[in-house]
């Protein structure tokens, strides 16, 4: 056997755009009444290319996250992956077992049994019976449902119906995994669950393609990534220069410009030794941003935020803001400044924004957003958002006679919220 | 086509999986159970014992246990056939989220749909069989037909119920076209009437592929007869060319499902 899993050659896949006939009292007319006025050919007009030329390969035990804005052609490539369609052209080749876990719930029917779904959805997904019931304490152990697990799934609240889909599907065990968002499902310690069985999957040598647009976990479980623009492949790499292009693309779909007279024309974020995105908790980072102007305006003020990956603002500030006075510039003149900032933030990926503004009139002129992704990674000792720098002050074993005289002796902060984390 | 057969070997638990669904949601629900299994074939045998009925007041011929013996064995696989059709007809669009997200042979929709129908019908002749026995109708070695019989039922329903499954995923209003046919179908195939009692041009009727497989029963059950063998070979071919066009026809369309529903 080779060493690739997965391989498309060239693929294209056309669909047709407006007024399909999905009746035959429709379809009939209408094809007598084109061909009488000889307009058979017309709908090659109509049609259009959602994927267009996609060649790439995937070996044995990678993880490929595929990413794209909507419309990118993602969906599609999904289905031609989980072989739902044919592509117009060229082919894709598979090596081993593949099974794709796209809306595993799908399979799920309304008046059955929590237990009866998971041999149903099971089958449709490409188990045996027998490995079904092998796995069958593992699946509903992981799915936290074992209460429920004989009652109908029509009386299942929507997290506890996802849960049950992904236990599943993450038991099926196959040789190549197409994975869409069904990791976005359940709350935040399911998810998490959720990443952690991904992870394992990946490390136990599964070769897995993750179509999604959440980069964070595309960044996270994946090496390697291929950003789809306009049905076509526009980088494929190492997924932390993909999502760089991604972002910087955002920039230019999302650089919303109520007031062209001044526009932000450069953004760099450094470290000590030169342009950087990636840091370590607690370090510096500046931020150098230079607006220029195309005709004179007033008063302005440059703003930076950052948001976190579910697009919270957790900083803000401004040159305003910092004690800087407002500047004006003249026509082609530029203004140059740079923030300084201390990444206390615990672990994440976070986008740095920025905006020129007028705080008296209230007025927006140029934005970026994003105009640039920061990592933050920490030490395996800090978990949360924010990096408080602990340090252990004092630990002690204290016998149970002398318990009450400590607490009062010790004053309050000293028990470090480390200890309950060990 | 060998290999789509094996592929879908390979699925045979899933269809197993799903015809059991169908059959657990459909026992689960209703409030009659096993009854629902006999209800159409009642109401079936009962109109036809009217029209027999009618016939034999019109005609002022005695009316014998035999027409209500062969009503009675021809009402149950006609039932069978058109619940099996119109179940199939809607088994790929019932399923659209399947049918659109994961990759499996499609064909097991309208064929586990067939073999549900199958499953009803099972239940349904044990009433028949009661019924065939208190009014002891008999045997004789022309009973072993009825498996080969039946058979060729089913291939043919299977066959038609992949070609109108796939046409109404495409085209809508296919289900109702295919529900007319169904709906008078009964008047063109000889359930209530026997093609005798429309004398030389009623074999005519057995041009029907249907006709000759309930004729064919009604004559090894009923009558202690072999069946016809040149109409009952006529209906051999026609639904064994039926199943292999549906299925071919079936394959070719299946890739533009997910994209055509």
């Amino acid at each position: 056997m080779s060493d690739v899993a997965l391989r498309m050659e060239h693929v294209y896949k056309k669909f047709r755009k407006g007024e399909t006939y999905n009746s035959l009292r429709d379809l009939l007319p209408a094809l007598t009444g084109k061909m009488f006025r000889g307009e058979l050919n017309e709908r090659d007009k109509r049609e259009f290319w959602a994927l267009q030329d996609i060649s790439f390969e995937v070996k044995h035990g990678e993880a490929l996250g595929i990413i794209g804005h909507n419309g990118a052609g993602k969906s599609t490539a999904l289905k031609i992956l989980s072989r739902v369609m044919n592509p117009t052209k060229g082919r894709m080749v598979v090596n081993g077992r593949l099974s794709a876990l796209i809306e595993v719930s799908a399979g799920f029917h309304q008046d059955l049994t929590g237990r009866e779904n998971i041999f149903l959805s099971g089958t449709i997904l490409g188990m045996k019976k027998r490995e079904i019931e092998s796995k069958l304490d593992q699946i509903i152990a992981f799915s936290g449902l074992e209460e429920f697990i004989d009652t109908p799934v029509k009386r299942y609240s929507s997290g506890m119906y996802a849960r049950l889909g992904f236990s599943i599907a993450a038991h099926v065990d196959p040789e190549v995994m197409i994975v869409d968002e069904v990791l976005s499902v359940g709350d935040f310690v399911f998810q998490q669950r959720c990443m952690e069985r991904m992870r394992s999957i990946i490390d136990g040598g599964t070769t897995v393609l993750f179509v999604s647009h959440n980069l964070k976990s595309v960044m996270e479980l994946c090496d390697r990534a291929m950003l789809l623009e306009h049905g076509k492949i526009a980088t494929i790499g190492p997924t932390d220069s993909v999502a760089r292009t991604y972002l910087s693309d955002s920039v230019r779909s999302h650089g919303g410009q109520e007031d062209n007279r001044v526009c932000i024309s450069q953004v760099k974020v450094r470290d000590r030794a030169g342009e950087q995105s990636r840091f370590e908790s607690g370090q510096t980072a500046w931020v150098d941003i230079e607006v220029t102007a195309s005709e004179p305006v007033e008063k302005l003020a440059v703003v930076i935020w950052l948001m976190d990956e579910f697009q919270y603002e957790i900083f803000n500030t401004s040159t305003e803001r910092l004690g800087h006075r407002p500047f004006s510039l003249q026509a082609g003149e530029s203004y140059r400044c740079t923030f300084e900032l201390t990444l206390n933030m615990a672990h994440g990926t976070f986008q740095l924004c920025t905006a020129i503004h007028r705080y008296d009139l209230g007025k927006n002129y140029d934005r970026w957003v994003p105009a640039s992704t920061l990592f933050v990674g920490s030490t395996t000792a800090v978990r949360g958002a924010v990096n408080c720098f602990p340090r252990l002050a004092s630990t002690e074993t204290v016998s149970a006679s002398s318990r009450s005289d400590l607490l009062e002796a010790v004053p309050q902060p000293s028990f470090s919220p480390m200890k309950s984390r060990t | 086509m060998k290999e789509e057969l094996r592929e879908l070997y390979r699925h045979r638990e899933l269809l197993y999986m799903i015809v059991y669904r169908d059959i657990k949601i459909r026992y689960k629900q209703s409030i009659i159970g096993f009854l629902w299994a006999i209800l159409m074939p009642i109401l079936i045998v009962m109109s036809g014992v009217l029209v027999r009925y009618g016939y034999a007041v019109a005609t002022h011929a005695p009316f014998q246990k035999g027409d209500l013996a062969s009503v009675a064995v021809k009402s149950l696989p006609w039932a069978f056939l058109i619940s099996s059709i119109r179940f199939a007809c809607s088994s790929l669009t019932n399923n659209g989220s399947l049918v659109t997200k994961i990759f499996f042979p499609k064909e097991i929709f309208p064929i586990a749909s067939v073999l549900v129908c199958l499953f009803d019908f099972f239940v349904a002749s044990v009433a028949l069989i009661v019924l065939l026995l208190i009014m002891q109708i008999g045997w004789s070695v022309y009973l072993v037909w009825i498996p080969v019989l039946l058979l060729t039922m089913v291939v043919l329903a299977a066959g038609i119920g992949m070609i109108v499954s796939a046409g109404s995923l495409f085209f809508r209003d296919v289900k109702y076209i295919v529900e007319v046919l169904l709906t008078f179908g009964i008047f063109f195939t000889p359930v209530f009437y026997d093609v005798t009692m429309l004398g030389r041009k009623g074999k005519w009727l057995l041009l029907n592929p249907v006709g000759p497989i309930l004729d064919g029963l009604s004559a090894c059950i009923v009558r202690h007869q072999s069946p016809e063998l040149s109409w009952f070979a006529y209906s051999a071919v026609f639904g064994l060319v039926a199943f292999v066009s549906g299925y071919a026809l079936f394959k070719r369309l299946e890739p533009f499902f997910a994209e055509g529903i």
